[in-house]
């Protein structure tokens, strides 16, 4: 069954062939045997599970069952989920009870999937390798010794390793991109707008935006369109309609236009990766599409302006936390300036502090043209040149990051090497532009990832192009040895 | 631009975070090399762009001034470090 496409264990409930308890008990169990060696969940919900399992089952029976009616998923723990502890990788809120759904979570359980437990993640999702989280660092299943990507890495390493067939995430700078390059899954970053961040705990808010992260474009798109919609409920939710994403998945992508970027194939890009990706291309040539080369002159600037930006905004978020409402709080404190300072000193770890102390001093009185408003200028330039480049092109491809996986520890003690990671991935969250990452072959036998960037709101043209490279590969369909 | 170890508090102070005196000089380092990336930012001449402060040039939506949610202070007192009579609890801040 742990084999199975969501479409297929969709048909399979409704035929009767298993029900939805005997499902999420399969993968409970899955959970079980497996996930000591990956880490990937902090909080497995074993019991509402299998009840919320059986009132799908009930639900099937009735026969008004919605496409995910049954199916099991798994919630990045930065989703706010009632009653179930919501920890954001985070000391900070290890015993933060959600009191409420995060939009995200309520649309899912309102279409029927079936919780299995909130996964990993590097601390408030600061983090390209998930080794900031508090509740210590995932493997990756493909070689247990490498990173499997962050900050949404529990999620990308579970549904690596078969142990849900999809997962949520958030992508603040490729958080749901690069892990999902980095375990060799399908992951879709939505257009900023596309998906509510009601109730998704705030890293930078003009950037951050959740997303599906699936095994294949199909699934992906079940689950977006589970996932999208108009929110009054958050303030920068877009009202624009959803499409049914399953319908276009199977159009003609021949006479396709696409952009390869020339600042994405410089140097600094693995050579191994760039013959993936080369391979990946030629791929779409035979499909009938027409290939280009495209500049976006701005996007090298792009991980120093992310690193004002989102610091800047993470700073402000984060001030929410200090030790009196909800979450940690120190010791004995003297007074109110020690309960804040040493409720946020001991509360968060040093990742996050890093980031509030960068933010903090870009937005002191000061330094804020230097830094924020500079930032913002460039902003514009890099969604400008995208702008452009969508003039001449329907899609742009290139790699999803520079590399493959790295060993754990590889780029731990060194922020800045580290934040190059995500050098392919940022330029998308500036722009706001949805952005996908698709399974494209493998490099000393760690999988490669395409990203596939879009027009605003064209995330059923990105799974459409992303499934019919899907249907002539099956870079997708590998599994890592051990968790067959 | 390197930052010093009194630089590193003064940051830390203003966003009310405890750094242990030894973590300082690390920090310092840390910091001081995020700050080297950013001044990348400078080889661009960006004289006259209009800042963007949201992706999709957005204005921020109002809504009506209603109440739109329903009193839940007890549900959110439960996970409160320290409740007294509906109130949150801090050390004492007026003499």
């Amino acid at each position: 069954m742990h084999n199975k496409t969501i479409a297929e264990l969709a048909a399979g409930l409704r035929a009767g062939e298993f029900s939805s308890e005997e499902l999420t008990q399969a993968y409970l169990d899955r959970i079980e045997r497996l996930d000591a060696s990956l880490n990937s969940f902090i909080t497995v919900t074993a019991d509402a599970a299998l009840q919320a399992a059986r009132a799908a089952d009930a639900r099937l029976a009735r026969g008004d069952a919605a496409p995910l009616t049954g199916i099991p998923i798994a919630h990045k723990d930065i989703f706010c989920t009632k009653g179930v502890r919501t920890s954001c990788g985070s000391r900070m809120l290890d015993n933060f009870i959600a009191p409420y759904n995060a939009t995200v979570a309520e649309k899912l359980a309102a279409a029927g999937a079936v919780m299995l437990g909130k996964t990993n993640m590097d601390e408030f999702a600061m983090g390209s390798s998930n080794e900031t989280s508090f509740y210590g660092p995932v493997c990756n299943p493909w070689n247990t010794g490498t990173v499997p990507g962050g900050s949404s890495g529990g999620s990308a390493a579970a549904v690596a390793a078969h142990l849900t067939p999809a997962a949520t995430g958030t992508d603040t700078g490729g958080s749901i991109r690069q892990p999902a390059a980095l375990c060799g899954i399908t992951g879709l970053k939505p257009t900023y707008g596309r998906v509510s961040r009601y109730g998704m705990i705030a890293f930078a808010s003009s950037l951050d935006q959740g997303g599906p992260m699936a095994r294949s474009a199909e699934d992906a798109a079940l689950m977006l369109a589970a996932m999208a919609g108009f929110d009054p409920k958050d303030s920068t939710s877009v009202d624009q309609p959803v499409p049914d994403y399953s319908r276009a998945l199977n159009d003609s992508v021949e006479g396709l236009k696409i952009g390869l970027p020339k600042e994405f194939f410089d140097q600094g890009l693995d050579s191994g990766v760039a013959r993936v990706i080369e391979a990946a291309v030629d791929e779409f040539k035979k499909l009938g599409a027409e290939v280009c080369e495209v500049s976006l002159p701005n996007s090298g600037l792009s991980v120093p302006t992310y690193y004002v930006v989102a610091p800047a905004e993470c700073s402000s978020n984060l001030s929410r936390f200090d030790g009196v409402r909800f979450g940690y709080r120190c010791e004995n404190p003297v007074d109110l300036e020690d309960l804040y300072k040493r409720s946020r000193g001991e509360g968060f770890g040093a990742e996050v502090k890093r980031r509030i102390m960068i933010g903090t001093y870009a937005l002191s009185a000061g330094y804020y043209d230097a830094y924020y408003l500079k930032a913002q200028q460039i902003r514009r330039l890099i969604s400008d040149d995208f702008r452009q480049a969508f003039e001449r092109v329907d899609v742009i491809v290139g790699p999803t990051t520079p590399t493959p996986a790295f060993k754990l520890g590889e780029k731990f003690n060194d922020p800045v090497t580290m934040y190059l990671s995500d050098i392919f991935t940022i330029a998308c969250n500036l722009a706001g532009l949805p952005g996908m990452s698709v399974p494209a072959g493998f490099v000393n036998g760690l999988p490669v990832g395409l990203q596939i960037i879009g027009n605003y709101f064209a995330e059923d043209r990105l799974l459409n192009v992303a499934h019919r490279y899907q249907q002539v590969t099956d870079w997708h369909q590998r599994q890592p040895s051990g968790y067959e | 631009m390197p930052l010093d170890s009194h630089e590193v508090e003064k940051i830390a102070h203003l966003a009310r975070l405890a750094v242990r005196t030894e973590d300082v000089p690390e920090y310092a380092t840390n910091l001081s090399n995020i700050l080297t990336l950013m001044a990348q930012m400078d080889s661009v001449d960006t004289a006259g762009v209009t800042p963007m402060a949201h992706p999709l040039d957005m204005p921020q939506r109002l809504r009506a001034d209603q109440a739109t949610e329903s009193n839940q202070r007890e549900l959110f007192q439960s996970i409160a470090p320290q409740v007294d009579a509906g109130l949150y609890l801090v050390p004492k801040v007026i003499e």
